[in-house]
């Protein structure tokens, strides 16, 4: 990518010769102006102890051209086109449809495992991971609370479309279209369980970051989401150190755990969740005949098939009743004192935005605090602003940020409460199937279930020996 | 079916959300720019941006520029001699191309490939010259990011979204007398 013309100069008039030579003759080409540079450049150095401003002043008129002297134009590549955002939504429309219909029609991994690969290169490495829905939550929640905020009407459509189909059929844009999802599917080689309690504490910090996307988003601070994204690194192949050992330490442990980043962290994946238990449809085993063989849940590398509980945890049924009446009476205690916590850290939260952080530093320095003078702070100074105007900005931040962190600690308090009760209300299910706020839609169960394995022979016309018990020997 | 009901209420929310969404979506597009009047030159441009090298670029403005022989955007403030030879440039890349024209005038040009944005030319050109070379973001590399790594360092908050078919915030000579 070159920046045309801008060192291809036309230049009919006069002679450009190679530095260092300087030109001696053809002064008939400039009217010379007395002012020369060189003592120009002394007097400027001169005023130098001057504090001048930032942007500089004109000290050295630039000389009267020739008219044959063609002065070169600043080039402005324009922006890339919008035409070509809209075919970045109409390619997510068109991988969101053949997810689902893949994941829940045609029940075939194969298929799912090729679009995984499609969408890590178009929307990962082609599109370099940006715009996503992952991050598309905070200029919707900023966009709400800040009406100054313009949402781009593509990443819109991609914070829309995923939910809506995660209405009607479960998390298929998990399966195979978000980069993420993708590119942690396809580093699953060895995969290991991790205990079911230990899922269910850490699926608490997805709500927990995604609250803190959006309260950080709402106040205008920082788009977090975007800033600590594992994998943009990679997809962009640049970006600091930290953040390409980040995107590489997820990978790793991808390879025994599945999908870190999504079980444990993503703040889309916790709301898609969330929308998935009412969906319409879901990926579905065979409720009629399960054999319980829990091959589906050996299968299974990210937790997602629901154990029916045949053998109650909770023999004594009384007990559980009193636990649970005990943690519906600590829920709304849970989020009083999430919302008083979260109040006390407001002030260290609206540190993350610039302007608290830079008032915080003139107040410092003007109080005779001692250290160095930050680049923002000089930078301030050298707008004439004053202060008064800074501290009013500040203040009003901080209001925000006083109500927004009591929310934020409040609804903390609500998911932690109703994790504990979701953990200890009895299920009635009785079969081996996905549960459809963990399950991604990858579609390894159904290579694995001896049931599906059946159906799928039947289908296809070929033998089948029904599935009983053979005994002898 | 409470599933049913579940799903009703969330896609009427959803409904509910994409309307005000909507009308809050309807203004132009929008991409990243620094303005140079509140640029303080402190380098993070050639170092946060996601893409290496930077998006954004040093730009020379001719009619701005002086065509100083002794240019302090382009010159070690002690060079051993008034050439092109490294040493005596500021640029650590030779990003910036001088040729002579009638004595005492040089023309300066950003070799935009080799530019990474560090912002030294600037400096010295703000400090003792004219300040026509002054950074933009440069959109035929800048990806757009829905929230620029730079804005979110940037000590002077020089960086905004601007309409994207006026996708530039150049300086003049109007705005510098
Ligand atoms: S959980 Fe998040 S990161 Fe994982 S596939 Fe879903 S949206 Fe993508
Ligand atoms: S499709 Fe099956 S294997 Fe994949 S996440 Fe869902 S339950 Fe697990
Ligand atoms: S980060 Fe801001 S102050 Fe620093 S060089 Fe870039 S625009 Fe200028
Ligand atoms: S000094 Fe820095 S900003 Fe100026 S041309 Fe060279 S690389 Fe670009
Ligand atoms: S929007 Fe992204 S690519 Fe463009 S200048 Fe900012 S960080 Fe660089």
């Amino acid at each position: 990518m070159r920046a045309k013309g801008s060192s291809k100069l036309q230049t009919p008039n006069f002679r450009a010769t190679p530095d260092p030579k300087p030109l001696m003759e053809g002064s008939r080409f400039w009217k010379l102006k007395l002012f020369h540079c060189f003592a120009g450049v002394a007097a400027g150095l001169a005023l130098l102890a001057l504090p001048l401003a930032a942007h500089g002043v004109e000290r050295f008129p630039p000389p009267e051209f020739d008219p044959g002297y063609k002065m070169p134009a600043t080039t402005v590549p324009a922006a890339r086109a919008e035409l070509l955002s809209y075919v970045d939504v109409a390619v997510l429309v068109a991988a969101l449809a053949l997810a689902s219909y893949l994941a829940l029609m045609k029940r075939s991994r194969d298929g799912l495992l090729a679009l995984s690969v499609f969408s890590l290169l178009y929307f990962g490495f082609y599109q370099k991971g940006c715009v996503c829905a992952i991050g598309s939550v905070q200029d919707a929640a900023l966009a709400v609370f800040n009406s100054g905020y313009v949402v781009p009407l593509t990443t819109l459509a991609f914070f829309l479309l995923p939910l809506v189909f995660a209405a009607f059929f479960g998390r298929t844009f998990c399966a195979a279209v978000c980069p993420m999802g993708a590119i942690q599917d396809l580093a699953l080689l060895k995969p290991v369980k991790t205990p079911s309690w230990l899922d269910s504490a850490l699926g608490v910090l997805p709500f927990v970051y995604l609250g803190a996307g959006i309260l950080f988003a709402a106040t205008g601070s920082a788009f977090i989401i975007c800033e600590y994204d594992p994998f943009v690194a990679l997809f962009r192949r640049s970006g600091s150190y930290g953040m390409i050992a980040l995107g590489a330490a997820f990978l790793i442990v991808g390879i025994f755990i599945g999908r870190p980043y999504c079980r444990f962290l993503c703040p889309y994946g916790a709301l898609l969740g969330l929308v998935s238990r009412f969906a319409k449809w879901n990926v579905t085993l065979s409720p009629m005949d399960c054999l319980h063989c829990q091959i589906c849940d050996t299968a299974c590398p990210y937790g997602a098939i629901a154990d029916p509980m045949l053998k109650d945890p909770h023999p004594n049924p009384h007990r559980r009743t009193r636990r649970l009446i005990a943690l519906a009476a600590l829920l709304p205690l849970l989020v009083v004192l999430g919302g008083w916590f979260g109040g006390r850290l407001s002030v260290p939260f609206s540190r993350m935005h610039a302007t608290v952080s830079l008032a915080e530093q003139i107040a410092a320095e003007d109080a005779g605090k001692p250290g160095e003078p930050t680049d923002a702070s000089k930078a301030f100074r050298q707008t004439g602003r004053p202060v008064e105007e800074l501290y009013a900005e500040a203040l009003r931040v901080r209001g925000g940020f006083a109500i927004g962190s009591r929310w934020f600690g409040a609804f903390v308090g609500l998911v932690i409460g109703a994790t504990l009760i979701s953990v200890s209300a009895p299920r009635k299910q009785s079969v081996y199937d996905p549960d459809p706020a963990d399950c991604v839609s990858c579609g390894r169960c159904y290579i694995h279930c001896p049931k599906e394995i059946v159906r799928v022979k039947r289908i296809a016309g070929k033998n089948v020996i029904p599935l009983t018990p053979v005994r002898g020997g | 079916m409470l599933n049913g009901a579940m799903r009703g209420a969330f896609l009427f929310l959803l409904g509910a959300a994409t309307t005000v969404l909507f009308r809050r979506s309807q203004a132009k597009r929008t991409v990243w720019q620094l303005d140079p009047y509140k640029c303080v030159q402190c380098n993070r441009c050639a170092t946060e941006c996601v893409l290496k090298p930077s998006a954004v670029k040093c730009v020379q403005v001719y009619p701005m520029c002086g065509y100083c022989k002794l240019c302090t955007g382009y010159f070690e403030p002690e060079p051993v001699s008034l050439d092109t030879g490294a040493e005596n440039q500021l640029c650590p890349t030779g990003a910036i191309k001088r040729r002579a024209l009638e004595d005492p005038y040089y023309e300066y040009t950003i070799d935009e490939p080799r530019c990474i944005g560090c912002a030294k030319c600037v400096k010295g050109c703000v400090l003792f010259g004219n300040g026509s070379f002054f950074l933009q973001v440069r959109h035929d590399r800048c990806v757009n990011c829905d929230e620029c790594a730079i804005a979110i360092a940037c000590p002077a908050q020089a960086f905004q979204r601007v309409p994207a078919d006026k996708p530039y915030l150049m300086k003049d000579r109007e705005h510098q007398a």
